[in-house]
């Protein structure tokens, strides 16, 4: 949307631009910087060139761990990435299922069942903490994948983005449908969700980031570490009271946590594009 | 709106929604009608004995010095970081849009921290901030600024709203840079047809158009700020110094699971509720102008 | 092959009735247009041939049959509709070949049939390629294949033309017309272009309001249409109609300003002194080279089109319409008398609007 072409605005323009770039990747930069010095160097000469130590760190990360927590970050990772999965597939597939059942069926309740979908969009977790913890423990959820999954798959956005698309499928493709002698599953397996692809990725990075990013949940209903996800990890790597923090290993885990949800949205920026401005609308 | 073509059937549709039905009657409506009916009980600390009290816990937490700061904290957190997320987001993604080479490059450099969970933004910035092993601190001693937000509520303050102010830019961006482009590019040229500069321009052609955008983006920082930033305060300040940085979520959670106090806690879910409530409420009615505009 | 018969069928939506009690018979094999407005309740009857609505009252058979409460699938049609609904991520070969998946046919039978049909459509080239990838034309075409290979008793056509621009639309009414001389299977098709209507129909159903206003060969609709609205709506330019009073025996008509028209035969002896509405059409009005008697037009102004004219005049305060073969150099404001053959007078009914002669 340039329309003078002046040299010096075009410079000021890409100084703002990488500016930012760089003070956005500072932090992470710095702590990747820390995860391949000794702690030591860490603690005491504040490194800006990446040390020697990166193998070191990582591997004693993955396998060993960290001191105090009970568990590798090899399995806080794969917790994470049962949970992220869980909650992204678990998602999808009831949204795609709700969304299905809303716009193309008429049955009593359809719109009691509609608000009560819309209704979780004004509840997220932290505004009921305690009662949602007592119906995990109530239902011996505690320190499981089902506690960790199963209370954030209800989506109201999820369900709307997809009735939204549902939406706008012309009818007739239903009709042409009902013609060639097609069931309603059917459709909904040979037609529907086919179609969908492209959301449905969208909806993938978006809930994939959102559920590997989950903090307050797992921390109220995980005690056993071997069911800890990465994020409790190093929050608990943190936490040694008055001794020294092994920076150098939570600094590895930090970038480990940070890795996945990272490289979904650079490689599949497409979609983290499209599932941002259309869950958001 | 509603399709004209429907399959008849009596059962499946209760099949296909009874997953989702399920999911949210037993983990959004049951525990928010507990929170709901718990606000106005009084338990005793064992949970034996419950006694009906009406509206007392809403009375004490609302006269209660320590949730009134909470508020005006959560007030002033969220204000903070809606405010400098939107704005360096507006630059950038100002920039970017007049960036003809390497918009896509910048593009990508300037998003990807949202992918980053809000607790582990707050594990780096107190690393850089870490009043013994921080470089940032470091620095900042040496041109003669003490740093310490384990002591100093400003100071803690401030780290975390640059904390979650950080990932929420590339949010803002995104959404920005989106709509600076949707704006017909005939607009800018008839304007500088008319010999408005770039300066000029901008205040009256494109902030204008992109005000949607912005106030969408405000109501989503705030909610963003009251509700999704517990890590941040959990990894950084955990509400201290001396409550300088308590918000309202990270009170609820710290009532709740550490000092026991259902009712309190049970009271202030309730008004969180209707915090969200009301955003929810603004932000759709504000989407139906949108699709008006 | 079969036919199809309706008989009295109703459809209502909550409380208002679109279709009033339509029935009509196809006989095995036929080519009916239903022709009307949008609006007049053609697609809705279709659906309800299709099964896609339920009808309200009244019956619907095909081949016999009773199909009343059959799904759409069990009624033996296959549906052509306006924007073809083909599926997008299927490739055409797929798209046809569906509906005989879902029957559970033979692999080998689908192959065969998917294949004669591309063949038939000129279609064998473009199998792998998705709807996406085809020209509108040639997505009519699949439509049309995916009908083709089901070999089913009945096809239906819902408007499948009116999103090609005009030379496609030739172009495929006329091969529409040949597939159906070659197949011979009975045809409903909805549309609301007269002049498709015209070429393509062996039979016309045009419809009004819900109802079927006139069934009847494409000719019969045009020479002795048995409402004005269809007289009006069959025809272009339309029709003009002019108030006139019939004489004291019947014999002829008297218009504003005492022009006797004479009408054919014995006229209308029971209509004698009343008021009647008189219909012509405007390519059947002449020149009357005598400027004696007839009817007084002056114009207003004229359409030179290359093989006809169009004269746009009043009469008396009317607005009339004439076509004339040929190019005419006619000046504004000039006078011209008109005539026109008894035979080609429609009188109606101004109560009723029904025709009367």
């Amino acid at each position: 949307m340039m329309v003078e072409h002046r040299p010096v605005l075009a410079f000021i323009t890409h100084a703002v631009l990488i500016l930012g770039a760089v003070v956005l990747a500072f932090p992470i930069y710095i702590t990747f910087v820390a995860s391949t010095h000794t702690i030591e160097a860490i603690t005491k000469s504040f490194p800006l060139v990446p040390g020697g130590h990166l193998v070191e760190n990582y591997l004693r990360a993955l396998t060993v761990g960290p001191r105090d927590v009970g568990a590798t970050v090899g399995t806080m990772m794969l917790n994470s990435l049962i949970m992220a999965l869980g909650i992204t597939f678990g998602k999808i597939t009831i949204s795609l299922l709700a969304a299905f059942a809303i716009v193309y069926f008429r049955f009593r309740l359809r719109m009691v069942f509609f608000w009560m979908i819309f209704i979780t969009l004004m509840l997220p977790v932290e505004v009921r903490i305690l009662p949602t913890y007592k119906v995990a423990a109530d239902l011996k959820l505690l320190d499981s994948y089902g506690g960790l999954i199963f209370p954030l798959i209800a989506s109201a956005t999820a369900t709307f983005l997809f009735r939204q698309f549902f939406m706008t499928i012309p009818d007739e493709l239903c009709e042409a449908h009902r013609i060639d002698g097609g069931s309603p599953m059917q459709f909904f397996f040979d037609i529907l969700l086919p179609m969908s692809r492209t959301s449905i990725a969208a909806l993938f990075v978006i809930l994939f980031i959102y559920g590997w990013n989950q903090y307050l949940w797992p921390l109220l209903i995980t005690s056993d570490q071997s069911y800890y996800t990465l994020l409790i990890g190093i929050k608990r790597m943190l936490d040694v009271g008055e001794g020294q923090a092994e920076w150098h290993i939570i600094m590895a885990a930090t970038i480990l946590a940070m890795l996945p949800p990272v490289l979904v949205v650079i490689f599949m920026q497409k979609q983290f594009v499209r599932g941002m401005t259309e869950t958001e609308k | 709106m509603e399709k004209r073509v429907v399959f008849r059937n009596n059962v499946l549709p209760y099949i296909l929604v009874a997953p989702q039905i399920v999911i949210t009657l037993v983990f959004f409506i049951w525990p928010a009608s507990q929170a709901l009916l718990q606000s106005f009980l009084q338990e005793d600390a064992f949970g034996t004995s419950s006694a009906f009290i009406w509206f007392d816990n809403f009375a004490d937490i609302f006269t209660s010095e320590e949730y009134l700061g909470s508020f005006r904290v959560t007030l002033v957190f969220s204000l903070a970081v809606a405010g400098s997320a939107l704005s360096v987001a507006l630059l950038l993604a100002v920039m970017a849009d007049r960036a003809l080479r390497g918009a896509t490059i910048y593009k990508t450099l300037i998003i990807w921290p949202y992918a980053v969970a809000p607790v582990v933004a707050g594990v780096l910035w107190f690393f850089l901030f870490n009043p013994t092993v921080g470089m940032v601190t470091f620095f900042l001693k040496s041109v003669g600024i003490a740093w310490n937000h384990t002591l100093n509520g400003p100071q803690a303050m401030t780290l975390v709203v640059i904390a979650a102010a950080w990932r929420e830019v590339s949010y803002n961006f995104l959404f920005f840079l989106a709509g600076l482009q949707a704006i017909p590019h005939s607009f800018i040229e008839a304007a500088a047809i008319d010999g408005a500069g770039p300066w000029r321009r901008f205040w009256t052609i494109v902030f204008p158009l992109l005000s949607p955008t912005a106030f969408f983006l405000i109501v989503v920082n705030i909610v963003y700020a009251f509700f999704d930033t517990f890590g941040v305060i959990h990894a950084i300040t955990r509400g201290g110094p001396n409550y300088a940085t308590n918000i309202l979520v990270y009170k609820v959670f710290n009532d709740g699971f550490i000092n026991l106090d259902l009712g309190g806690s049970a009271a202030q879910s309730v008004v969180l509720m209707i915090v969200v409530i009301a955003l929810t409420v603004v932000q759709f009615r504000f989407i139906e102008r949108k699709v008006h505009y | 092959m079969a036919d199809v018969s309706i008989r009295n069928v109703t459809k209502k939506f909550g409380k208002t009735e679109v279709i009033h009690g339509i029935s009509c018979d196809i006989h095995d094999g036929e080519f009916i247009v239903i022709l009307g407005p949008s609006g007049c309740g053609k697609s809705t009857l279709l659906r309800l041939v299709a099964g896609l609505e339920e009808i309200s009252t009244g019956d619907i058979a095909i081949e016999g049959r009773v199909v009343n409460r059959l799904e759409p699938a069990d009624r033996d049609i296959a549906m052509v509709f306006q924007n073809y609904a083909l599926y997008p991520h299927m490739t055409v070969y797929r798209n046809m070949a569906y509906g005989l998946k879902m029957r559970r046919m033979d692999k080998d039978e689908i192959d065969r049939r998917v294949r004669a049909a591309a063949k038939i459509l000129e279609l064998s080239e473009l199998l792998d390629r998705k709807p996406r990838q085809l020209s509108g034309g040639q997505r009519q075409r699949v439509a049309m294949g995916r009908c083709i290979v089901r070999e089913p008793k009945v096809f239906l056509f819902d408007e499948p033309l009116s999103n090609l621009d005009a030379k496609l639309r030739v172009q495929m009414r006329l091969e529409i017309r040949k597939l159906h001389e070659d197949l011979r299977i009975t045809s409903i098709y909805v549309t609301h272009d007269q002049v498709e209507a015209m070429t393509l129909g062996d039979r016309l159903v045009v419809m009004d309001n819900g109802y079927a206003a006139q069934i009847g060969s494409p000719l019969e609709v045009y020479e002795r249409p048995a409402t004005m609205f269809v007289a009006g709506f069959i025809g272009s330019p339309a029709m003009n109609f002019l108030e006139a009073d019939v004489s004291e025996d019947g014999r002829a008509l008297v218009l504003p300003g005492a022009v006797r028209i004479p009408l054919n035969g014995t006229g209308l002896p029971a209509w004698g002194r009343k008021k009647v509405i008189l219909g012509v059409r405007p390519e059947h009005l002449e020149l009357n080279g005598t400027r004696e008697g007839g009817i007084q037009l002056t114009v207003d102004h004229v359409e030179l089109l290359g093989a006809d004219t169009l004269v746009h005049g009043r009469c008396g305060g009317i607005a009339l319409t004439l076509r004339l073969p040929d190019v005419h150099r006619i000046e504004k404001q000039a006078s011209i008398a008109l005539s026109a053959s008894p035979e080609k007078l429609h009188v109606f009914d101004p109560e009723t609007k029904n025709r009367i002669a």
